[in-house]
């Protein structure tokens, strides 16, 4: 089995012209810059489309001038929340959105990131689970899968798809409080 | 935290689009694969009307996704020659 680099790796590796490191970091970042534009700042789908490729060119074009490598989720969510903000105030520019709406949601966007880290830090638990776990975990909640889908992707009888997913869920909980786990820091990593 | 707030969370990071993923992960090849197509479009005047027709097919052609802002960026530097 492969030990999957660390952040700091992978950045270092996108950094030498890589492309397989820079697929891998689009691929284990896309979830947070996703939800960040989505839940946090509630951008409509064709607007969170296009915003979700502005973050991913300017971190492209950008890497260079992040200062610690292992921050790159902290600048990217730093980036992402501008590029978020630019979109709504152009949204507002254009009056596809009102004013009023744009400064609502940017007041509780800082509450809803805090609960997009939760989930980042949920999520990380969840990857030192088991695969039989994780992937039933992430089918159901994060996937929305139904327990006919689930069960014919994995070959499994539907009826012991809802008792696996306690036994995980319970299995997770344990792991999530056992080590402490709390949201990753949201400090800008950039200059 | 219980596993209630625990499944909440697990539903705050669905999966992005795929098709999104994959125009964010191709962008260093994109970007290679369109300076390439600029330069042969300098060198034939007849390939770069071609291009400037049917972007979106030239994109695909190169093996690319023919994702809005690639199709932009093309026709927009086609247009600077």
């Amino acid at each position: 089995m492969s030990i999957a680099p660390t952040d700091a790796e992978l950045v270092a590796r996108c950094r030498t012209g890589d492309d397989d490191a820079w697929e891998l970091l689009v691929e284990r970042f896309s979830r947070y810059v996703h939800a960040i534009l989505t839940r946090a700042f509630s951008l409509p789908s064709h607007t969170a489309e296009d915003a979700f490729q502005e973050v991913f060119t300017r971190a492209y074009e950008h890497l260079d001038r992040l200062r610690d490598d292992a921050a790159i989720r902290p600048w990217l969510a730093q980036l992402t929340r501008r590029i978020a903000i630019d979109a709504l105030r152009a949204a507002a520019r254009e009056h596809t959105i009102d004013v009023a709406e744009v400064e609502r949601i940017d007041a509780g966007a800082e509450e809803r990131i805090e609960r997009v880290e939760q989930a980042v830090a949920v999520r990380a638990a969840l990857a030192e689970l088991p695969d039989h776990c994780s992937e039933v975990l992430d089918r159901f909640f994060a996937r929305d899968e139904s327990y006919a889908t689930i069960g014919a992707a994995l070959d499994v009888p539907q009826g012991t798809i809802a008792s696996r997913i306690s036994r995980c869920l319970g299995k997770l909980r344990e792991k999530f409080e056992h080590e402490g786990r709390s949201p990753a820091p949201t400090a800008s990593g950039g200059r | 935290m219980n596993e209630e707030r625990i499944a909440e969370l697990l539903g705050e990071l669905p999966p992005a689009p795929g098709a999104w993923v994959r125009a964010a992960s191709e962008l260093p090849r994109a970007r290679r694969e369109i300076g390439r197509l600029v330069s042969l479009a300098e060198a034939d005047g007849a390939f770069r009307d071609a291009l400037l027709a049917d972007t979106t097919a030239a994109l695909r052609g190169a093996g690319l996704e023919p994702a809005p802002r690639a199709v932009a960026q093309l026709r927009e530097r086609l247009r600077q020659h």
